[in-house]
C-alpha cells in the first residue's frame, strides 16, 4: 500500500514552516520540491569528482563524464528510447522546443507550410512557433478545445492537412490537467505526413511514457517537474532527425575539429550540447529518474488520481467554486475560480494558511481567453501530498469566503 | 506573522466591492492602459485635466482585491490635485507600500500601508499609479508593473 507519509520523509523542504503553519505545497506544477536522492547526489559530485566532462584523461574528469552520460542512460530508459544518442541535453522544455523550431523548423519550413498546436499549450509551445512562423512565412493553426478542457478531435482531423509540417501538442495541460490523445494525434500528422513534438513537461512526474511506442518524432520535458534540479531538461528526437538537423549552438564540445576555414560537427548528441553543460543538473536528474522508479510511477499516479478525485468532491460542495478544465481521466491539476474573489487573493489568503498554490494564467493565456478569466487558482498534486492537505486546502478556501464574503 | 486584517482592511473590501469612479469618462484628454502580467489584472485609467489640474479620473477593468481598491482610491485622491503634485504622491505612496520611510500626507490612501508586509502584492497596489503616470506622460504603449 502506497503511503506518502513515508516518501514524505525524503522532502527535508516539506517539515518547513509558512506563517507559522505547516507549509502545504500544492505548487508542484510549477516545480516539484526535491528527494534527499536528488539533494545527495548533486552533493556527492561536488564534493568528490566535480572536474569537466569530456576533456580531462584525469580521473575525476573521467568520473565526472561517466556520470553524466550515465544520467543520460537513466533518461533513456525512461523515456523508452531506442539509442542514447538520441537523449539531448537542454536547459529545459523551453530551450528544447526553441532548439527544434530553430534547427529543424528553420531548414523544413517555408511559407504556406503550416504548423498545428492546440488551444490549451504552454507559452513555451506557442512562442516558439510564432517566431518561426515569423522567420519563414509559415502559418500557425489551433486545433480548438469545449467547455471541459477536451481537444475537438473532429476538428483536428479537418485542420491536418498536407500542408502541415509539424504539430506541437502538450501530453498534460498545465493549466487544466487534460491529458491530450497524442498517440492518436501522432498516428493522423504521420499519415499526412508532418512531424510532431510532444511536450511532456507537465506530463512525465504523472503518466509514463514510451516515445518509441508513442512514436512521436520529438519529446521534451524539464527535470524540475519531476523531482529533479531546475536549469536541466531534455529533448528526446528520432535518430535520423537529429542526425540531419543543423546544429543549435556553436562552441567547445559540439565540434570534432575546428579550424578557421571549416567546422567539423561532432555526433549526436554533442552536436547540440555546445559548452560546459549543466553536470551536476544532469546528474540530479538521473538521481530522480532512478527515486522515481522505486516510488513507482503507477503508485504516484493511482495516489494523484486519489487526491484529485477527493479534492474534486470537495470543491463540488464549495458554493460559488468553478472547476476550470473538468476533463474525464485529468492528472493531478484542480484549477478554480470563486465567484467575487480574484485568484491572486485567494493565493495571498491560501499563503497565509501556509497553503501553497498557484494563481495567475499559467502561462497559457490563450487558455484564460477561452474561457474569459483573467486568472484561476491552481492546486497541483504531487506524490508526497496527503489527504490531510487536501482537507487543509479546503479549510483555507473555506477561510478566503468568510473573509471576503462576510 | 503578517496579519491578512492588514491587508484586507474593511475600506479596502468596500472599495474592491464598490469601487468609485467605475466606468468610461466622456471627455477625458489623458488616457493610459496598464497590464499586470503576474496576475493578469488589466486597468484602463482616463482624467479629465484642465490648467494642469486633475478636475476627473475614472478607471475600468478586472483586478484583484488590492489593485481595483487601490486604482478606487487613487481615482479620488486624485481629484482637484496639480499634475505637478502627482510625482511627489506617488513617491510617497510607492514607498509606503514597500515599507520605506516617507513623508507625504498619505489621506485615505493609507490603508494600503499593510501591503508592505506582503511583498508579492506590492505590484497590485501599485499598477494604477504606474497606469497614472503613462496617462500624464502620454505614453503610448500600454504600461506593465515588471
Ligand atoms: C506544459 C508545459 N510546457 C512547458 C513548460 C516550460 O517548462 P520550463 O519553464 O521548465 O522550460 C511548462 C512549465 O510550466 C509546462 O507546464
Amino acid at each position: 500500500m502506497f503511503d506518502p507519509h513515508l516518501w514524505r520523509r525524503q522532502f527535508p523542504i516539506l517539515e518547513r514552516k509558512v506563517h507559522g503553519k505547516p507549509l502545504v505545497y500544492l505548487d508542484n506544477a510549477a516545480t516539484t520540491q526535491k528527494p534527499l536522492a536528488v539533494l545527495d547526489a548533486e552533493r556527492y559530485y561536488f564534493e568528490h569528482f566535480n572536474a569537466n566532462i569530456h576533456r580531462g584523461v584525469h580521473a575525476l574528469s573521467q568520473e565526472a563524464s561517466e556520470a553524466f552520460e550515465g544520467a543520460r542512460e537513466k533518461i533513456r530508459a525512461f523515456l523508452g528510447a531506442a539509442h542514447v544518442e538520441e537523449i539531448i541535453f537542454t536547459r529545459g522544455a523551453t530551450e528544447a522546443i526553441n532548439l527544434v523550431a530553430q534547427t529543424w523548423g528553420r531548414t523544413h519550413l517555408e511559407a504556406g507550410d503550416e504548423i498545428l498546436i492546440s488551444a490549451m499549450e504552454h507559452h513555451a509551445n506557442i512562442v516558439p512557433w510564432q517566431m518561426l512562423c515569423e522567420a519563414t512565412g509559415a502559418r500557425l493553426k489551433v486545433i480548438p478545445m469545449d467547455e471541459r478542457g477536451v481537444l475537438l478531435m473532429d476538428q483536428a482531423d479537418h485542420l491536418l492537412t498536407e500542408r502541415t509540417r509539424l504539430v506541437g501538442i502538450t501530453l498534460v495541460s498545465n493549466a487544466l490537467g487534460t491529458v491530450n490523445p497524442v498517440a492518436e494525434i501522432i498516428r493522423k500528422a504521420h499519415a499526412v505526413g508532418a512531424r510532431v513534438l510532444v511536450d511532456g513537461a507537465q506530463a512525465v512526474a504523472h503518466v509514463a511514457v514510451n516515445v518509441a511506442a508513442l512514436g512521436c518524432d520529438f519529446f521534451v520535458f524539464s527535470g524540475h517537474k519531476l523531482y529533479g534540479p531546475t536549469g536541466i531538461g531534455v529533448l528526446y528526437g528520432k535518430k535520423d532527425l537529429l542526425t540531419a538537423m543543423p546544429p543549435y549552438q556553436g562552441g567547445g564540445d559540439m565540434i570534432l575539429q575546428v579550424t578557421f576555414e571549416k567546422t567539423t560537427y561532432n555526433q549526436i548528441p554533442y552536436k547540440f550540447e555546445a559548452g560546459t553543460p549543466h553536470i551536476s543538473g544532469a546528474i540530479g536528474l538521473g538521481a530522480a529518474i532512478d527515486f522515481v522508479r522505486s516510488v513507482g510511477l503507477e503508485n504516484i499516479a493511482a495516489h494523484e488520481d486519489r487526491l484529485l478525485q477527493e479534492a474534486t468532491e470537495r470543491a463540488q460542495r464549495v458554493k460559488g467554486l468553478r472547476i476550470i478544465g473538468t476533463a474525464p481521466g485529468k492528472a493531478s491539476i484542480l484549477s478554480f475560480v470563486l465567484e467575487g474573489i480574484h485568484p491572486h487573493d485567494i493565493g495571498t489568503i491560501l499563503d497565509n494558511e501556509g497553503v501553497a498554490i498557484r494563481s495567475g494564467h499559467h502561462c497559457a493565456m490563450p487558455v484564460m481567453d477561452f474561457f474569459s478569466l483573467p486568472a484561476t487558482a491552481r492546486a497541483s498534486f504531487a506524490l508526497y501530498n496527503t489527504l490531510e492537505e487536501v482537507e487543509r486546502l479546503f479549510q483555507a478556501i473555506e477561510r478566503v469566503q468568510k473573509l471576503f464574503l462576510s | 506573522m503578517s496579519d491578512l486584517r492588514d491587508l484586507y482592511q474593511e475600506v479596502i473590501f468596500d472599495h474592491n466591492r464598490h469601487p468609485r469612479n467605475f466606468g468610461p469618462l466622456p471627455g477625458a484628454n489623458r488616457h493610459a492602459d496598464g497590464f499586470n502580467a503576474l496576475c493578469g489584472d488589466k486597468l484602463s485609467l482616463n482624467l479629465k485635466v484642465e490648467d494642469g489640474i486633475i478636475r476627473e479620473a475614472r478607471f475600468e477593468g478586472s483586478g484583484c482585491a488590492i489593485s481595483t481598491a487601490s486604482a478606487s482610491l487613487m481615482t479620488e485622491a486624485l481629484k482637484g490635485r496639480r499634475e505637478a503634485e502627482v510625482a511627489e504622491l506617488f513617491e510617497g505612496f510607492h514607498r509606503m507600500v514597500k515599507g520605506e520611510p516617507y513623508t507625504v500626507e498619505m489621506g485615505k490612501l493609507a490603508v494600503l500601508a499593510g501591503v508592505s508586509e506582503f511583498p508579492a502584492r506590492v505590484k497590485c497596489a501599485t499598477l494604477a499609479w504606474h497606469t497614472l503616470n503613462a496617462a500624464l506622460h502620454q505614453a503610448d504603449q500600454p504600461v506593465s508593473t515588471e
